[in-house]
């Protein structure tokens, strides 16, 4: 499309289009993506005013190194039963995320989302938080359950929609709900948890409690409008609340530059609220533990909201509707520079003495029985299938506290209608 | 024992969020200048001073932050009345409403719920233009999961208010803006009344309930059942006081969960029905009152239902009583039922 343009002496505008670096069949190179030393940043005291840290908005708070050392002040000098529990809860979400992909695979379901390379964003921070510390998830921190000990069996029960489904078959597959776990029931539309979780926390600093509230969202996420509302509703009333970004590079098919990514830092859109912003390597689970430890404590001690951005990449397709080698190159998740965030931790304790390769074997082995086990438990439950689990007038239930007539009336209809149809 | 004081509009909305607050400390009010100043229209006015800032108070100006806020803080155990100052700003807040508030209760099967009133004035007749005169009621009527309540006297509002907050499932509450001071009678030339001589003004000063689902019949007829709420059914009251026309007035006062026995009755009794509302025509509330009544009356109906509405325009400012569904219109519709 060509114009006439009406000043001809001047240089034409262009659009400009964000691209990823790399497409099918490129070759996917990372060499020259900064990655800052671990232990380089500053640790500021949590009471330190934002403005004084930007440049841990831009930066990386890494502890891990390369040798898979923890250095530096960010370390959060964790005895080495606490690291095998982090490990151990890293790899039982992977291992479950193996067999529900399969199950879904397999026409057991009809969804699920993994969080391949993701695990520390979320297992890491649920250790860091309080057991009863309120979390608004997205969809890809089941993590935190896993973390916290929510039966596997009832996380299946609600991904294969059966009979013991929690939530009596209403929710697509891994939209979870568990107020009893602290883990808010997921939406599936995009940072809607953001305003809530700031709700939620403004009101517990109302009532004088004393947890806090955390929520996460991807990197494309950002770019709805609850975001920003969440992040000036939180500054405004300094509410108890973090704010983690994962950003994995990839919000289905655009890549985050969608989102922003090739101007500025995620975590820098938290100096524009003058709230704190933290840069954290999202694959070193301790980088993760110490930066929520860092803002819980922030937060607790009435000092207001922390935004972190977990820098990480998802490993896999978004869903299991999703094939990412449609749109990416099939090299980058083995060429992403920040390695695997299980790997890191168990080198980490391999290093220290604290562990070594046949107990990972082992416990690797045992957490795949753990999960078929709780598979085949889940499964005397049934699994997805139209009318099987839940008689069809429960459908009807759960609108309102109590049915009003024109519900009733519908649902009467229903079972009027299958009963003339000989259904 | 000493008559009920005289109330506006405003103060018994007022006194609802006041009894309410008194009542049980979980109840909070929220939204763009409610709280220091008292709100715009001054429905919150005092409720700052008597009950503290962190339940009264002030927000951003963020309609998707000001419900997302509120249902997180439901969800924490509290029961926030958030105002949006004119449901004609209440579109940014409507994926949080939609999406959030009204489907809480089933998609978590009852883990979390969103017990929330969210407060809003609606609809014209002040010169409001485009953007403070709408009436979106029709939106919301078409979702699952939140109830929709519009009152139209002071005693109505203060009850329906109480029954709202108290409510464990989201509802809106559309506040018809034209008659916080006073009922019109939709002569917009004649000098306004205030809500003094109403019998509905006589308001008591403590905690009572209007039930959410019951409508109420303003005036008894044989000839025609009249639908409205809000500023219509005053509109349509004066204006059948002026043909002389012996109609059956129901103000539904709750859309969502809808009276529709007493519709039902009212409309087998008079054989004929005519639909008010200031909404736009196409997909308008209406629009769904038409279709229950004529599955539910059709043998007994002897015209074609009528429907008298704002039209499908966006609100104008200087043609605004020409779009105002006032006493001409209604008239001549009233006119066509009544000789078919």
């Amino acid at each position: 499309m060509t114009v006439d343009a009406p000043r001809a002496n001047l240089p034409p505008l262009s659009l400009h289009v964000p691209e990823p670096r790399f497409r099918p069949g490129d070759e996917a190179d990372f060499s020259d993506l900064v990655v800052p030393p671990a232990g380089a940043a500053r640790r500021p005291d949590t009471a330190e005013p934002a403005d004084r840290f930007h440049e841990l908005a831009y930066g990386l708070v890494r502890v891990l190194d390369d040798a898979g050392n923890a250095v530096g002040p960010w370390d959060p000098r964790l005895d080495a039963e606490a690291k095998r529990k982090m490990l151990r809860s890293m790899a039982l979400t992977r291992a479950f995320d193996e067999r529900m992909f399969r199950a879904q695979r397999q026409g057991k379901t009809s969804f699920y989302m993994k969080s391949t390379g993701e695990e520390a964003v979320s297992v890491a921070a649920a250790l860091a938080m309080a057991g009863d510390d309120m979390c608004f998830p997205s969809y890809r921190q089941q993590g935190i359950l896993i973390t916290r000990g929510y039966p596997l069996v009832e996380m299946m029960n609600q991904i294969y929609s059966n009979r013991g489904d929690p939530l009596q078959g209403r929710q697509l597959p891994i939209m979870y709900s568990s107020k009893e776990t602290g883990f808010f029931s997921i939406s599936g539309n995009l940072a809607t948890q953001y305003p809530q979780a700031v709700g939620w926390a403004m009101a517990s600093a109302a009532r004088g409690d004393t947890r806090i509230a955390a929520t996460w969202c991807g990197e494309g996420s950002t770019a709805e409008g609850d975001f920003h509302s969440a992040l000036t509703f939180a500054t405004v009333y300094r509410a108890p609340v973090i704010f983690n970004v994962v950003n994995n590079q990839w919000a289905i098919s655009s890549f985050s530059g969608f989102a922003g990514a090739e101007a500025t830092t995620f975590a820098a859109r938290a100096i524009g609220y003058g709230i704190a912003g933290l840069r954290v390597d999202g694959n070193d689970a301790l980088a993760v533990y110490a930066a929520t430890q860092w803002a819980a404590e922030r937060a607790r001690t009435n000092q207001g909201p922390t935004l972190i951005e977990h820098f990480t990449y998802r490993a896999e397709g978004h869903s299991t509707s999703d094939d990412p080698s449609a749109y990416r190159s099939a090299g980058e998740p083995n060429a992403w520079p920040l390695g695997d965030p299980i790997r890191r931790l168990k080198d980490h304790l391999i290093g220290l003495g604290e562990w070594d390769e046949e107990r990972h074997a082992a416990m690797d082995l045992e957490l795949a029985e753990t999960v078929k086990r709780a598979q085949k438990e889940a499964e005397k439950n049934g699994i997805l299938g139209h009318g099987m689990h839940q008689p069809f007038e429960t459908m009807f239930e759960g609108v309102f506290e109590e049915m009003p007539w024109h519900l009733k009336e519908q649902s009467d209809q229903m079972i009027a209608e299958r009963k003339a149809a000989g259904i | 024992m000493s008559a009920a004081p005289r109330m506006n509009m405003i103060q018994a909305i007022n006194s609802a969020m006041d009894v309410m607050m008194e009542r049980d400390d979980q109840v909070v009010v929220m939204g763009e200048d409610v709280g220091y100043f008292g709100g715009v229209f001054r429905a919150t006015a005092g409720l700052q001073a008597k009950y503290g800032k962190t339940r009264a108070f002030d927000t951003p100006i963020t309609e998707i932050g000001i419900i997302g806020v509120a249902i997180g803080m439901g969800a924490y155990g509290l029961r926030p009345v958030p105002e949006i100052q004119f449901a004609d700003y209440i579109y940014p807040a409507l994926d949080q409403l939609v999406s959030e508030a009204a489907r809480l209760r089933y998609r978590s099967n009852g883990d979390f719920t969103a017990p929330i009133t969210v407060r809003s004035p609606y609809g014209g007749g002040i010169f409001g233009g485009q953007t403070h005169s709408q009436s979106p009621e029709g939106i919301f009527t078409h979702v699952s999961g939140i109830k929709t309540v519009i009152p139209s006297t002071p005693y109505d509002a203060k009850g329906l208010l109480i029954a709202a907050i108290e409510d464990n499932d989201p509802v809106l509450f559309l506040e018809p803006k034209r008659i916080y001071n006073g009922p019109f009678d939709g002569h917009y030339d004649r000098p306004a009344k205030n809500w003094t001589a109403h019998p509905a003004s006589e308001v008591p000063t403590g905690y009572y309930r209007v039930e959410l689902g019951k409508a109420a019949t303003v005036r008894e007829g044989e000839a025609v059942t009249i639908l409205c709420y809000g500023t219509m059914v005053h509109v349509v009251a004066a204006t059948i006081e002026e043909l002389g026309v012996d109609a059956e007035i129901i103000d539904l006062r709750t859309l969502v969960p809808l009276d529709i026995e007493a519709i039902e009755a009212s409309v087998k009794k008079t054989g004929r029905c005519m639909i008010v509302h200031e909404a736009t025509r196409t997909s308008g509330f209406g629009a769904e009152l038409s279709a229950l009544v004529q599955e539910r009356c059709f043998y007994h109906l002897e015209a074609p239902i009528a429907r008298v509405t704002g039209f499908d325009t966006p609100y104008p400012h200087s043609l605004e009583w020409a779009y105002f569904p006032g006493p001409v219109r209604i008239r001549e519709a009233l006119n066509k039922l009544l000789k078919d």
